[in-house]
Protein backbone atom coordinates (compact mmCIF):
# COMPACT_ATOMS: atom_id res chain seq x y z
CA UNK A 1 0.00 0.00 0.00
CA UNK A 2 2.79 2.40 0.92
CA UNK A 3 4.82 1.66 -2.23
CA UNK A 4 1.72 2.16 -4.39
CA UNK A 5 1.26 5.60 -2.85
CA UNK A 6 4.87 6.54 -3.62
CA UNK A 7 4.63 5.27 -7.21
CA UNK A 8 1.38 7.22 -7.64
CA UNK A 9 2.85 10.46 -6.35
CA UNK A 10 5.91 9.95 -8.56
CA UNK A 11 3.76 9.40 -11.68
CA UNK A 12 1.52 12.39 -10.91
CA UNK A 13 4.39 14.78 -10.21
CA UNK A 14 6.39 13.65 -13.27
CA UNK A 15 3.42 13.99 -15.59
CA UNK A 16 2.50 17.37 -14.13
CA UNK A 17 6.05 18.68 -14.46
CA UNK A 18 6.28 17.51 -18.08
CA UNK A 19 2.94 19.12 -18.93
CA UNK A 20 3.91 22.42 -17.27
CA UNK A 21 7.21 22.31 -19.19
CA UNK A 22 5.14 21.83 -22.35
CA UNK A 23 3.03 24.94 -21.74
CA UNK A 24 6.02 27.12 -22.68
CA UNK A 25 5.21 26.30 -26.30
CA UNK A 26 1.45 26.93 -25.93
CA UNK A 27 -0.09 30.18 -27.27
CA UNK A 28 -0.40 33.06 -24.82
CA UNK A 29 -3.69 33.68 -23.05
CA UNK A 30 -6.06 35.71 -25.25
CA UNK A 31 -3.73 35.95 -28.23
CA UNK A 32 -5.89 36.74 -31.32
CA UNK A 33 -3.20 35.31 -33.64
CA UNK A 34 -2.84 31.98 -31.83
CA UNK A 35 -3.04 28.81 -33.98
CA UNK A 36 -6.55 27.80 -32.78
CA UNK A 37 -7.95 31.19 -33.89
CA UNK A 38 -6.32 31.58 -37.27
CA UNK A 39 -6.95 28.66 -39.61
CA UNK A 40 -10.62 27.71 -39.94
CA UNK A 41 -12.27 29.80 -37.24
CA UNK A 42 -12.20 33.20 -39.14
CA UNK A 43 -13.97 31.48 -42.03
CA UNK A 44 -16.75 30.35 -39.67
CA UNK A 45 -17.08 33.80 -38.07
CA UNK A 46 -17.26 35.69 -41.34
CA UNK A 47 -19.42 33.33 -43.39
CA UNK A 48 -21.66 31.45 -40.91
CA UNK A 49 -24.54 33.96 -40.86
CA UNK A 50 -24.38 34.60 -44.59
CA UNK A 51 -24.37 30.93 -45.53
CA UNK A 52 -26.73 29.40 -42.98
CA UNK A 53 -28.92 32.35 -41.88
CA UNK A 54 -28.11 31.58 -38.24
CA UNK A 55 -26.67 34.43 -36.14
CA UNK A 56 -25.42 32.07 -33.43
CA UNK A 57 -22.16 30.76 -34.86
CA UNK A 58 -21.90 27.95 -32.32
CA UNK A 59 -25.23 26.48 -33.45
CA UNK A 60 -24.30 26.91 -37.12
CA UNK A 61 -20.97 25.12 -36.72
CA UNK A 62 -22.44 22.47 -34.42
CA UNK A 63 -25.33 21.37 -36.62
CA UNK A 64 -24.32 22.38 -40.12
CA UNK A 65 -20.58 22.53 -40.79
CA UNK A 66 -19.84 19.74 -38.34
CA UNK A 67 -23.22 18.01 -38.45
CA UNK A 68 -21.68 14.60 -38.99
CA UNK A 69 -19.75 15.01 -35.73
CA UNK A 70 -22.94 15.89 -33.85
CA UNK A 71 -24.73 12.90 -35.35
CA UNK A 72 -22.00 10.67 -33.97
CA UNK A 73 -22.39 12.40 -30.61
CA UNK A 74 -26.14 11.72 -30.56
CA UNK A 75 -25.41 8.09 -31.36
CA UNK A 76 -22.91 7.98 -28.49
CA UNK A 77 -25.43 9.13 -25.88
CA UNK A 78 -28.05 6.80 -27.36
CA UNK A 79 -25.60 3.93 -26.98
CA UNK A 80 -24.80 5.02 -23.41
CA UNK A 81 -28.48 5.01 -22.46
CA UNK A 82 -29.08 1.63 -24.06
CA UNK A 83 -26.02 0.10 -22.38
CA UNK A 84 -27.16 1.44 -18.98
CA UNK A 85 -30.50 -0.23 -19.57
CA UNK A 86 -28.91 -3.50 -20.69
CA UNK A 87 -26.53 -3.56 -17.71
CA UNK A 88 -29.04 -2.80 -14.98
CA UNK A 89 -32.56 -3.64 -16.03
CA UNK A 90 -33.80 -7.00 -14.83
CA UNK A 91 -35.74 -9.29 -17.13
CA UNK A 92 -39.47 -9.61 -16.57
CA UNK A 93 -40.56 -12.47 -14.34
CA UNK A 94 -37.12 -13.31 -12.98
CA UNK B 1 -35.03 3.87 -4.40
CA UNK B 2 -36.96 7.08 -3.99
CA UNK B 3 -39.91 6.62 -1.62
CA UNK B 4 -42.90 8.89 -1.55
CA UNK B 5 -43.04 11.20 1.49
CA UNK B 6 -46.54 12.63 0.91
CA UNK B 7 -45.25 16.17 1.55
CA UNK B 8 -47.89 18.50 0.12
CA UNK B 9 -45.59 21.54 -0.21
CA UNK B 10 -42.90 19.72 -2.17
CA UNK B 11 -45.37 17.84 -4.35
CA UNK B 12 -47.48 20.84 -5.35
CA UNK B 13 -44.37 23.00 -5.90
CA UNK B 14 -42.86 20.38 -8.21
CA UNK B 15 -46.16 20.04 -10.09
CA UNK B 16 -46.35 23.86 -10.38
CA UNK B 17 -42.76 24.24 -11.62
CA UNK B 18 -42.71 21.44 -14.19
CA UNK B 19 -44.61 23.21 -17.03
CA UNK B 20 -42.46 26.32 -16.62
CA UNK B 21 -39.26 24.29 -16.88
CA UNK B 22 -40.60 22.55 -19.97
CA UNK B 23 -41.62 25.85 -21.58
CA UNK B 24 -38.14 27.21 -20.85
CA UNK B 25 -36.62 24.09 -22.43
CA UNK B 26 -38.58 24.75 -25.63
CA UNK B 27 -37.56 28.42 -25.48
CA UNK B 28 -33.90 27.45 -25.22
CA UNK B 29 -34.32 25.03 -28.14
CA UNK B 30 -36.07 27.41 -30.55
CA UNK B 31 -34.02 30.50 -29.61
CA UNK B 32 -30.84 28.52 -30.23
CA UNK B 33 -30.46 30.34 -33.54
CA UNK B 34 -30.41 33.79 -31.95
CA UNK B 35 -29.08 33.34 -28.41
CA UNK B 36 -27.10 30.81 -26.38
CA UNK B 37 -28.96 27.53 -26.45
CA UNK B 38 -29.71 24.57 -28.63
CA UNK B 39 -30.68 20.95 -28.57
CA UNK B 40 -28.29 19.68 -25.90
CA UNK B 41 -29.12 22.38 -23.34
CA UNK B 42 -32.85 22.25 -23.99
CA UNK B 43 -32.83 18.47 -23.83
CA UNK B 44 -31.14 18.45 -20.43
CA UNK B 45 -33.73 20.97 -19.13
CA UNK B 46 -36.57 18.86 -20.51
CA UNK B 47 -35.15 15.77 -18.84
CA UNK B 48 -34.61 17.68 -15.57
CA UNK B 49 -38.29 18.68 -15.42
CA UNK B 50 -39.27 15.02 -15.45
CA UNK B 51 -36.54 14.05 -12.99
CA UNK B 52 -37.92 16.73 -10.63
CA UNK B 53 -41.31 15.00 -10.71
CA UNK B 54 -39.73 11.62 -9.96
CA UNK B 55 -37.76 13.06 -7.04
CA UNK B 56 -40.77 14.89 -5.57
CA UNK B 57 -43.18 11.95 -5.97
CA UNK B 58 -41.75 8.51 -6.66
CA UNK B 59 -40.91 6.25 -9.60
CA UNK B 60 -44.46 4.87 -9.93
CA UNK B 61 -45.87 8.37 -10.43
CA UNK B 62 -43.09 9.19 -12.90
CA UNK B 63 -43.63 6.04 -14.95
CA UNK B 64 -47.37 6.76 -15.03
CA UNK B 65 -46.56 9.90 -17.05
CA UNK B 66 -43.94 8.40 -19.40
CA UNK B 67 -43.98 4.62 -19.61
CA UNK B 68 -40.75 2.74 -20.19
CA UNK B 69 -41.71 1.58 -23.68
CA UNK B 70 -42.60 5.12 -24.76
CA UNK B 71 -39.28 6.34 -23.40
CA UNK B 72 -37.34 3.76 -25.42
CA UNK B 73 -39.29 4.79 -28.53
CA UNK B 74 -38.38 8.44 -27.84
CA UNK B 75 -34.69 7.49 -27.49
CA UNK B 76 -34.63 6.06 -30.98
CA UNK B 77 -36.88 8.75 -32.48
CA UNK B 78 -34.35 11.51 -31.83
CA UNK B 79 -31.53 9.69 -33.61
CA UNK B 80 -33.92 8.87 -36.44
CA UNK B 81 -34.99 12.52 -36.84
CA UNK B 82 -31.32 13.51 -37.06
CA UNK B 83 -30.21 10.89 -39.56
CA UNK B 84 -33.54 11.12 -41.41
CA UNK B 85 -32.85 14.79 -42.12
CA UNK B 86 -29.47 13.78 -43.50
CA UNK B 87 -31.05 11.01 -45.56
CA UNK B 88 -33.65 13.43 -46.96
CA UNK B 89 -30.82 15.63 -48.23
CA UNK B 90 -29.25 12.54 -49.79
CA UNK B 91 -32.52 11.63 -51.54
CA UNK B 92 -32.96 15.19 -52.83
CA UNK B 93 -29.68 14.93 -54.68
CA UNK B 94 -27.08 16.47 -52.37
CA UNK B 95 -24.61 15.03 -49.93
CA UNK B 96 -25.42 13.57 -46.52
CA UNK B 97 -26.48 16.39 -44.11
CA UNK B 98 -26.21 19.07 -46.85
CA UNK B 99 -29.29 21.05 -45.78
CA UNK B 100 -29.27 23.45 -48.72
CA UNK B 101 -30.95 20.70 -50.76
CA UNK B 102 -34.06 21.10 -48.56
CA UNK B 103 -34.84 24.29 -50.54
CA UNK B 104 -36.35 21.98 -53.19
CA UNK B 105 -39.26 21.05 -50.89
CA UNK B 106 -39.45 24.22 -48.73
CA UNK B 107 -40.61 27.64 -49.99
CA UNK B 108 -37.33 29.36 -49.03
CA UNK B 109 -33.89 29.93 -50.46
CA UNK B 110 -30.89 27.67 -49.84
CA UNK B 111 -29.55 29.81 -46.94
CA UNK B 112 -32.84 29.76 -45.03
CA UNK B 113 -33.17 26.05 -45.81
CA UNK B 114 -29.85 25.46 -44.06
CA UNK B 115 -31.19 27.35 -41.02
CA UNK B 116 -34.34 25.22 -40.99
CA UNK B 117 -32.28 22.06 -41.38
CA UNK B 118 -30.31 23.07 -38.29
CA UNK B 119 -33.61 23.46 -36.40
CA UNK B 120 -34.81 19.99 -37.46
CA UNK B 121 -31.55 18.44 -36.33
CA UNK B 122 -31.67 20.26 -32.98
CA UNK B 123 -35.18 18.93 -32.34
CA UNK B 124 -33.85 15.42 -32.88
CA UNK B 125 -30.98 16.05 -30.45
CA UNK B 126 -33.40 17.46 -27.86
CA UNK B 127 -35.68 14.40 -27.98
CA UNK B 128 -32.78 11.98 -27.60
CA UNK B 129 -31.02 13.88 -24.81
CA UNK B 130 -34.23 14.35 -22.78
CA UNK B 131 -35.24 10.69 -23.07
CA UNK B 132 -31.73 9.40 -22.31
CA UNK B 133 -31.40 11.63 -19.22
CA UNK B 134 -34.67 10.24 -17.84
CA UNK B 135 -33.76 6.67 -18.73
CA UNK B 136 -30.27 6.82 -17.15
CA UNK B 137 -31.68 8.50 -14.03
CA UNK B 138 -34.43 5.92 -13.54
CA UNK B 139 -32.02 3.03 -14.08
CA UNK B 140 -29.37 4.38 -11.71
CA UNK B 141 -31.69 5.67 -8.96
CA UNK B 142 -33.37 2.30 -8.47
CA UNK B 143 -30.41 0.07 -9.46
CA UNK B 144 -32.38 -1.16 -12.45
CA UNK B 145 -35.42 -2.39 -10.55
CA UNK B 146 -37.70 0.62 -11.13
CA UNK B 147 -41.00 0.26 -9.24
CA UNK B 148 -40.05 -3.16 -7.85
CA UNK B 149 -37.50 -1.42 -5.62
CA UNK B 150 -40.38 0.11 -3.65
CA UNK B 151 -41.95 -3.22 -2.70
CA UNK C 1 6.01 38.47 -15.20
CA UNK C 2 4.46 38.60 -18.68
CA UNK C 3 5.28 34.92 -19.05
CA UNK C 4 3.34 34.09 -15.87
CA UNK C 5 0.32 36.15 -16.89
CA UNK C 6 0.30 34.55 -20.35
CA UNK C 7 0.53 30.95 -19.11
CA UNK C 8 -0.89 30.65 -15.59
CA UNK C 9 -4.32 29.50 -16.79
CA UNK C 10 -2.70 26.37 -18.26
CA UNK C 11 -0.93 25.71 -14.96
CA UNK C 12 -4.21 25.86 -13.04
CA UNK C 13 -5.81 23.38 -15.45
CA UNK C 14 -2.80 21.08 -15.19
CA UNK C 15 -3.03 21.11 -11.38
CA UNK C 16 -6.74 20.27 -11.63
CA UNK C 17 -5.98 17.54 -14.16
CA UNK C 18 -3.33 16.04 -11.89
CA UNK C 19 -5.80 15.96 -8.97
CA UNK C 20 -8.09 13.85 -11.15
CA UNK C 21 -5.18 11.72 -12.34
CA UNK C 22 -4.05 11.06 -8.75
CA UNK C 23 -7.57 9.98 -7.82
CA UNK C 24 -7.70 7.69 -10.84
CA UNK C 25 -4.43 5.83 -10.24
CA UNK C 26 -3.98 5.81 -6.44
CA UNK C 27 -7.43 5.69 -4.81
CA UNK C 28 -8.68 2.28 -3.81
CA UNK C 29 -12.40 3.01 -4.02
CA UNK C 30 -13.84 2.61 -7.51
CA UNK C 31 -16.40 5.43 -6.97
CA UNK C 32 -13.53 7.81 -6.18
CA UNK C 33 -11.79 6.70 -9.37
CA UNK C 34 -14.92 7.61 -11.37
CA UNK C 35 -15.08 11.04 -9.73
CA UNK C 36 -11.38 11.49 -10.54
CA UNK C 37 -12.14 10.75 -14.18
CA UNK C 38 -14.84 13.44 -14.11
CA UNK C 39 -12.41 16.00 -12.65
CA UNK C 40 -9.90 15.10 -15.38
CA UNK C 41 -12.49 15.67 -18.11
CA UNK C 42 -13.55 18.99 -16.57
CA UNK C 43 -9.93 20.18 -16.62
CA UNK C 44 -9.65 19.25 -20.30
CA UNK C 45 -12.84 21.15 -21.12
CA UNK C 46 -11.53 24.26 -19.33
CA UNK C 47 -8.23 23.95 -21.24
CA UNK C 48 -10.00 23.90 -24.60
CA UNK C 49 -12.36 26.75 -23.72
CA UNK C 50 -9.45 28.96 -22.66
CA UNK C 51 -7.85 28.63 -26.10
CA UNK C 52 -10.87 30.39 -27.64
CA UNK C 53 -10.38 33.66 -25.74
CA UNK C 54 -9.29 36.77 -27.67
CA UNK C 55 -8.28 39.93 -25.84
CA UNK C 56 -9.10 43.39 -27.20
CA UNK C 57 -12.88 43.76 -27.12
CA UNK C 58 -13.90 40.40 -28.62
CA UNK C 59 -17.42 39.31 -27.67
CA UNK C 60 -19.50 36.11 -27.60
CA UNK C 61 -19.83 34.34 -30.98
CA UNK C 62 -23.34 35.63 -31.77
CA UNK C 63 -23.64 38.11 -34.62
CA UNK C 64 -24.46 41.68 -33.62
CA UNK C 65 -26.49 42.83 -36.61
CA UNK C 66 -29.73 44.45 -37.75
CA UNK C 67 -33.18 44.25 -36.11
CA UNK C 68 -33.64 40.61 -37.18
CA UNK C 69 -30.29 39.63 -35.70
CA UNK C 70 -28.69 38.98 -39.07
CA UNK C 71 -25.38 40.49 -40.08
CA UNK C 72 -24.93 43.56 -42.22
CA UNK C 73 -22.64 42.35 -45.05
CA UNK C 74 -19.03 43.43 -44.72
CA UNK C 75 -19.21 44.17 -40.97
CA UNK C 76 -18.08 40.77 -39.66
CA UNK C 77 -14.42 40.57 -38.67
CA UNK C 78 -12.76 37.64 -36.94
CA UNK C 79 -11.07 39.97 -34.43
CA UNK C 80 -14.46 41.06 -32.97
CA UNK C 81 -15.72 37.61 -31.96
CA UNK C 82 -14.13 34.92 -29.82
CA UNK C 83 -13.33 31.59 -31.44
CA UNK C 84 -16.56 29.50 -31.71
CA UNK C 85 -14.79 26.24 -32.50
CA UNK C 86 -13.70 25.20 -28.95
CA UNK C 87 -17.21 25.94 -27.70
CA UNK C 88 -18.72 23.59 -30.27
CA UNK C 89 -16.27 20.80 -29.53
CA UNK C 90 -16.67 21.11 -25.75
CA UNK C 91 -20.47 21.27 -25.94
CA UNK C 92 -20.43 17.76 -27.33
CA UNK C 93 -17.65 16.71 -24.93
CA UNK C 94 -19.81 17.67 -21.93
CA UNK C 95 -22.59 15.39 -23.16
CA UNK C 96 -20.14 12.54 -23.64
CA UNK C 97 -18.89 13.20 -20.08
CA UNK C 98 -22.41 12.72 -18.72
CA UNK C 99 -22.89 9.57 -20.80
CA UNK C 100 -19.61 7.97 -19.67
CA UNK C 101 -20.43 8.90 -16.05
CA UNK C 102 -23.79 7.14 -16.34
CA UNK C 103 -22.28 3.98 -17.82
CA UNK C 104 -19.49 3.97 -15.19
CA UNK C 105 -22.04 4.22 -12.38
CA UNK C 106 -24.07 1.41 -13.92
CA UNK C 107 -20.96 -0.77 -14.01
CA UNK C 108 -20.26 0.15 -10.36
CA UNK C 109 -23.75 -0.94 -9.34
CA UNK C 110 -23.23 -4.28 -11.10
CA UNK C 111 -19.82 -4.73 -9.40
CA UNK C 112 -21.40 -3.99 -6.01
CA UNK C 113 -24.18 -6.51 -6.64
CA UNK C 114 -21.62 -9.19 -7.54
CA UNK C 115 -18.93 -8.61 -4.86
CA UNK C 116 -20.81 -6.59 -2.17
CA UNK C 117 -17.95 -4.05 -2.09
CA UNK C 118 -16.37 -1.45 -4.37
CA UNK C 119 -12.92 -1.41 -2.74
CA UNK C 120 -10.41 -2.58 -5.31
CA UNK C 121 -8.17 -4.65 -3.00
CA UNK C 122 -11.14 -6.45 -1.44
CA UNK C 123 -12.46 -7.34 -4.90
CA UNK C 124 -9.01 -8.70 -5.86
CA UNK C 125 -8.94 -10.70 -2.61
CA UNK C 126 -12.36 -12.24 -3.34
CA UNK C 127 -11.34 -13.07 -6.89
CA UNK C 128 -8.12 -14.72 -5.67
CA UNK C 129 -10.07 -16.88 -3.21
CA UNK C 130 -12.53 -17.87 -5.93
CA UNK C 131 -9.70 -18.87 -8.26
CA UNK C 132 -8.34 -21.32 -5.66
CA UNK C 133 -11.61 -23.01 -4.78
Amino acid sequence: MKTLDIIGWFAVLTTGALLIYGTAEMPNWGDPNSPPSTHVSPRYIEKADEETHTPNMVTAVLADYRGYDTMGETTVIFTAGVSCMMLLRRRQGK
Amino acid sequence: MIRRHEDIIIESLARFLTPFIQAFALYVLFLGHYSPGGGFQGGVLMGASFILLVIAYDIIEGKRRITEKFNIVLNATGVMVFSGTGLLCLILGGEFLDYSQLAAILPVGPEEARGLGILAVEIGVEITVAAIMVSIFLDLASAGEHEEALK
Amino acid sequence: MDFIIAKYNYWIYIILMMIGFYAMIVKNNLAKKVVGMNIFQTALILLFISTGVKTGGATVPIVIGDAHGHAIPGTLHAIDYINPLPHVLMLTAIVVMVATFGVALALLIMIFKRYKTIEEDEILEIRRKEAFT
